[in-house]
């Protein structure tokens, strides 16, 4: 049998028997009746005790959402959803924690199987001293603060106290909302409008809760803030909204990651995420998104239909997108960067992965609107099995932004000859004045490169792995370093099925 | 040490060796000698386990292992090293991180503990000046960007760390300056000992000169025609291969 085929004789094998991390937390769950009428939204802002004008914007956003058609351009096919079939609300039945000693047993010992380091687990769990003793160099890095949101409440947040002392915000959007509403007020829905597309106007009505950011003036952040995600209740879909506000002159380092329990039903997840840049500030947006792909079939997978969007408004401002997608059975998504600061960055670099019959249609859009903007785009997509993946980006220059100037890389690599790669490059030049460079490979895990490995003594599926992560060098790069070692592992996981 | 016998091979529909037979003692190096087409390279891959090629008859013994029933990797780990004619780029992979990869899984097939990524440079690192070449061939990646005399010395290299009994070359010498041949034999000569062997396949007489065999095997349309001492390499190198295969033929 022919190496290659063999490889994904053994890939499917084991993508077959189990996702990793697919296990499901027992903790008792107030989950609300399956549907969406203005009286579900009602019940959730009752339930977070919002304000009225949050209410009446997410009215508006409901009422502009029934108006909407579902998207179809994405190169993605998935059975119609139906979204009354879906609870909008879920949350743990204790009420939510007012110290980090009050955190759920059974919710820490689900940080265990994620692999939140202990030092953080000790601080999640409020252990005495636990902060303390993260400083010790080599007990763990204690430059990560999380905010982790477990389905619908943010349960547990770290390193308060010592982001306090700088005067960086770092909490659950549902708290923001009461602490900080003039904040909140000023920012949300201004890069993404309640109308923007399908999912987020969606979002906008019913989501439950995410993190809220504010880095105020001059303040370089201490530590990376990090977010686990997770889906845990059944057939609830999770609508996140993160809102990350970097003022003039900071900086922020911002990761999130997530994992999801194996069942049958299809899961919606639809986040928005907003993020603000004004002068000379810039925020480092990592994610490594593993949810649960679905089985060999593509049954059961996560739908991630997901709005990222950063306003570059400063001069010098500068965002950078990373991403490791890996999980979902559908990915839609097109983190992107409005360039309207003089001088502003954007930056976008992605790897996604699909095996058996994941589906992704993801990219970017970077929209230069100031003067002397730049944007980078390096997207690696590697497809194996019957997946199907799809680059799709939009680069715009605008008449007002002379001397701007763009490089795209978009590479393919394909493993076996059932699977897809597309790359879809939409440019727009509305400025002679612009340089735009764009750059597109796509080729196949030779059978050569695969025995010169095994020749050397590399199993079939450790060389799979030193190849990719070769491909994807350029992106892996780019995440922070304690990130980066876990994006590589997952990278090896989901393409050689080293699966227990 | 190694025992190949009646060897036959093919690949798709094509046959490429007709039934070879050699004894390859431990501790001695035989050079196998050839014109174009012979077989010479389809040899190598065979030993060394190439999916592309079909082996349709005889059998290779290893040690006392049926070398023919392993997978490549486990016949990396008994002891088999095959330095490729052409050696293979990896884009974005670190030559290091590879080299130490391989000697890890090798080291672990064989029971033995790993090594570290200190350990493993401090070798990597002595053994790379020993043969004269750039600390940086270590950092690139394996042999993308390296001339064809770069890539050949990093396949020596890999010899070098990863310590085979048995090291069959392809043409290692083809494309060299004199220079880098005399490094290439000096990299096996390094490792001749009483528990190393090596079969040598080259074109030419050059690199015998430097890498002194025990035996030469003149390979023809996927047969050995001819076996002697070092001798005939230089018979071979005076007349040319006409005057022994035709000699055979008429035979």
């Amino acid at each position: 049998m022919p190496a290659v085929a063999e490889t994904l004789d053994t890939v499917e094998s084991l993508t077959q028997s189990g996702y990793k991390w697919g296990f499901e937390t027992d903790i008792e769950m107030e989950i609300a009746p399956k549907g969406l009428t203005t009286d579900t939204i009602r019940m959730i802002s009752a339930k977070k005790e919002e304000p009225e004008w949050l209410l009446e914007w997410r009215l508006n956003a409901f009422a502009a959402w029934q108006a909407m058609e579902e998207p179809t351009w994405a190169k993605v096919g998935y059975p119609k959803i139906d979204f009354q079939d879906i609870h909008y609300y879920a949350a743990p039945k204790r009420p939510a924690p007012k110290s980090l000693a009050d955190v759920d047993p059974e919710l820490l010992r689900m940080y265990e199987k994620l692999g939140i380091p202990l030092k953080e687990r000790a601080i999640l769990a409020g252990v005495e001293g636990a902060a303390a003793e993260a400083a010790i160099p080599g007990s763990s890095n204690p430059n990560i603060a999380i905010d982790a949101v477990f389905d619908s409440v943010s349960v547990a947040t770290t390193f308060r106290d010592s982001l306090a002392k700088v005067g960086v915000i770092f909490c659950p959007i549902s708290e923001a909302v009461r602490e900080h509403p003039e904040l909140v007020r000023k920012y949300l829905g201004t890069v993404i409008p309640v109308s923007d597309n399908y999912y987020a106007a969606l979002n906008c009505a019913v989501f439950t809760d995410g993190s809220f950011v504010y880095i105020p003036k001059g303040v370089r952040c201490p530590m990376e803030l990090s977010t686990y995600f997770r889906i845990n209740a059944k057939n609830t879909g999770q609508f996140e909204r993160t809102l990350i506000i970097a003022d003039a002159g900071s900086y922020v380092s911002y990761l999130e990651g997530c994992t999801a329990p194996q069942r049958d039903e299809n899961q919606l997840h639809a986040a928005v995420v907003e993020l603000i840049v004004m002068d000379d500030a810039q925020i480092k947006y990592s994610t490594v998104q593993n949810w649960f792909p679905g089985d060999a079939e593509g049954k059961g997978g996560i739908y991630n239909f997901v709005t990222k969007r950063a306003a570059c408004r400063g001069a010098r401002s500068k965002v950078s997108w990373t991403q490791v997608e890996t999980g979902s059975a559908i990915t839609w998504k097109y983190p992107s960067c409005i360039l309207q600061g003089e001088g502003s960055v954007g930056e976008f670099y992605s790897v996604a992965v699909t095996n058996n019959r994941q589906q992704a249609d993801t990219g970017t859009k970077m929209i230069h609107i100031g003067k002397n903007t730049r944007s980078t785009i390096v997207s690696k997509g590697i497809s194996a099995g019957k997946s199907d993946n799809t680059y799709r980006g939009l680069v715009r220059i605008l008449p007002r932004a002379s001397g701007a100037r763009n490089f795209t890389q978009c590479d393919s690599l394909l493993i076996g000859d059932q699977c897809g790669a597309h790359t879809v490059p939409y440019i727009e030049s509305r400025n002679p004045t612009a340089k735009i460079e764009h750059e597109a490979t796509t080729s196949k895990i030779a059978e050569d490169q695969l025995f010169y490995c095994r020749s050397r003594g590399l199993s079939e599926e450790d060389a799979v792995g030193l190849i990719v992560n070769g491909f994807c060098k350029d992106v892996l790069k780019e995440l922070p370093m304690e990130f980066a070692v876990e994006a590589q592992k997952l990278l090896a996981v989901s393409l050689e099925g080293s699966v227990g | 040490m190694l025992s190949i016998n009646n060897l036959a091979a093919r690949i798709e529909e094509k046959e490429i060796l007709r039934g070879i037979s050699l004894d390859l003692p431990a501790g001695q190096v035989h050079a196998i000698m050839g014109p174009n087409g012979s077989g010479k390279s389809t040899l190598g891959y065979v030993l060394s386990g190439h999916e592309g090629y079909e082996v349709t008859g005889g059998t290779v013994s290893f040690e006392g292992q049926d070398l023919l029933a392993m997978e490549p990797e486990a016949r990396a780990a008994a002891g088999l090293f095959l330095a490729f004619q052409a050696p293979i780029e990896l884009p974005g992979v670190n030559n290091a991180n590879f080299l130490r990869t391989a000697l890890n899984a090798i080291r672990r097939a064989r029971g033995e503990a790993e090594l570290d990524a200190i350990g493993f440079l401090r070798l990597a690192r002595a053994e790379s000046k020993r043969l004269g070449m750039p600390d940086d061939m270590l950092k690139r990646n394996v042999n993308v960007g390296f001339s064809g005399g770069e890539k050949k010395r990093n396949e020596v290299l890999q010899m070098a760390i990863l310590r085979p009994k048995l090291a069959v070359l392809d043409e290692t010498d083809s494309g060299l300056d004199i220079d880098a041949l005399k490094i290439v034999a000096e990299g096996v000569n390094a490792l001749r000992s009483p528990e190393f062997s090596a079969l040598v396949i080259t074109h030419h007489q050059r690199l015998l000169d430097h890498l002194v065999p025990d035996r030469v095997h003149v390979l023809s349309a996927g047969r050995i025609i001819r076996s002697g001492g070092p001798e005939l390499a230089r018979e071979l190198e005076a007349n040319g291969y006409a005057g022994v295969v035709g000699e055979a033929a008429a035979a």
